[in-house]
């Protein structure tokens, strides 16, 4: 072989053997990168227990309560298998809101609420204009609404 | 017609095709921006979620897209400059870092000016963010490590060893929001698709096409000074008409 092969063997090599090694480690600290925990890992004892941690899921709908103060707010954070009621005194972002995504950091206490002491909003990756968001809403909802339609009737009979 | 393509890979040759090459990228770039960020910021419509927050991805996304591509390409350059030994690729890689770490250090600036008003925060220590953060201190050590060494040549084969070394962080910036749970959002433009209105998409990537012309131009221009410097003790750099006044 010409050196200059060699070389080029060399490095592919050394790519390559790097790349695998980068890939175990990942893979060993699968959990530490992850930013949260879902709720169903919480339930499953997943998370740690009696310190800080973050939990990432959406805000489920019907669950955001204000208390008179103006500053407490109740939420649930669900991965719409479990679900897990937030408490949170602070500003919320202007992205939050039922049904989107949330990150929320703090500990479970004693009364087995998560006491948050930051929330942070999650967006989603797609961008479309108000109308377009409207279209699609309006879509679904005529097709769920089918969906029902069609339902109804098979359950009555 | 033949092109004899060594011909070029002579730094004396190639510092006049940059020369000549150069204001056919920088022209169009300017161009592209102004129509890319005009598109960006009055033709595209308000987002349903973010309104008219978002409109930073026009500068955001080109820039990150740019600051991991700019990288692949100078860990490329590098390896032909350690494999065969050619001094011209290992300069192509030097004049590449500065433009790809200017990519990455704006990525991160205006992410976390979009972060702040959307997710409420800055800055936050998640997958995305780190290894972009990563991909920024790469840079910055290729060009710290290549200044270090006095002697031009063992500069090109230790910094290109690590520009390769560097290249597997990458595909990890590009993969992390699907293997990690990330408080960044998934990726909006993917292989088989985006996810996004069509102004909005135009205005986009008009404007990635900009940063690739700029990022060119620039090299190219850049890569001119380095041939200079580094051949500065010859005779056709002597007798070129702009060294002799």
């Amino acid at each position: 072989m010409k050196p200059r092969q060699k070389r080029f063997v060399y490095i592919i090599v050394a790519i390559v053997a790097l790349g695998a090694a980068v890939g175990l480690v990942l893979y060993a600290l699968k959990n530490n990168v992850s930013l949260y925990f879902t709720p169903t890992q919480i339930y499953n004892k997943e998370a740690p227990q009696g310190r800080n941690f973050r939990i990432g899921g959406l805000v489920e709908p019907g669950s955001v309560k204000r208390q008179s103060d103006g500053v407490t707010v109740h939420f649930s954070i669900t991965d719409n298998s479990r679900s897990l009621p937030v408490i949170y005194k602070g500003i919320l972002p202007d992205l939050f809101k039922e049904g989107k995504g949330v990150v929320a950091q703090g500990k479970i206490e004693a009364d087995n609420l998560f006491h948050a002491e930051e929330v942070l909003a999650k967006h989603d990756e797609n961008y479309m204009p108000p109308e377009a968001k409207d279209a699609l809403d309006k879509a679904a909802k005529t097709k769920s609404d089918a969906a029902s339609a069609v339902a109804a009737p098979a359950t009555g009979k | 017609m033949a092109i004899n393509w060594f011909k070029y890979s002579a730094p004396s040759t190639f510092y006049w095709l940059a020369g000549k090459l150069a204001p056919w990228f920088a022209w169009p770039s300017a161009v592209l921006f102004a129509v890319g960020l005009y598109i960006g910021f009055f033709v595209a419509p308000t987002d349903a979620q973010q309104s008219e927050a978002y409109r930073i991805i026009f500068l955001h996304v080109p820039a990150s897209i740019m600051s991991m591509f700019i990288y692949l390409v100078m860990a490329c350059y590098a390896a032909v400059g350690l494999i065969f030994n050619t001094r011209l690729s290992s300069m192509m890689a030097s004049a590449l870092a500065p433009t790809g770490a200017l990519f990455a250090f704006i990525s991160l600036w205006t992410g976390a000016l979009w972060g702040k008003p959307m997710w409420g925060t800055w800055w936050v220590w998640d997958a995305r963010l780190t290894s972009e953060l990563i991909l920024l201190f790469l840079y910055f050590g290729f060009i710290a490590l290549h200044a270090s060494i006095d002697d031009p040549r063992r500069a090109d084969r230790a910094s290109a060893l690590l520009a390769i070394i560097g290249s597997v962080n990458v595909p990890i910036i590009y993969f992390s929001v699907k293997w990690w749970n990330t408080l960044h959002q998934g990726s909006t433009v993917k292989f088989t698709g985006t996810s996004m209105h069509a102004a909005m998409q135009q205005a986009m990537f008009t404007v990635l096409v900009a940063c690739w012309f700029y990022a060119i131009a620039v090299a190219l221009a850049r890569v001119r000074s380095i041939i200079l410097e580094r051949e500065r003790n010859t005779q056709w750099v002597a007798e070129l008409p702009e060294a002799r006044s």
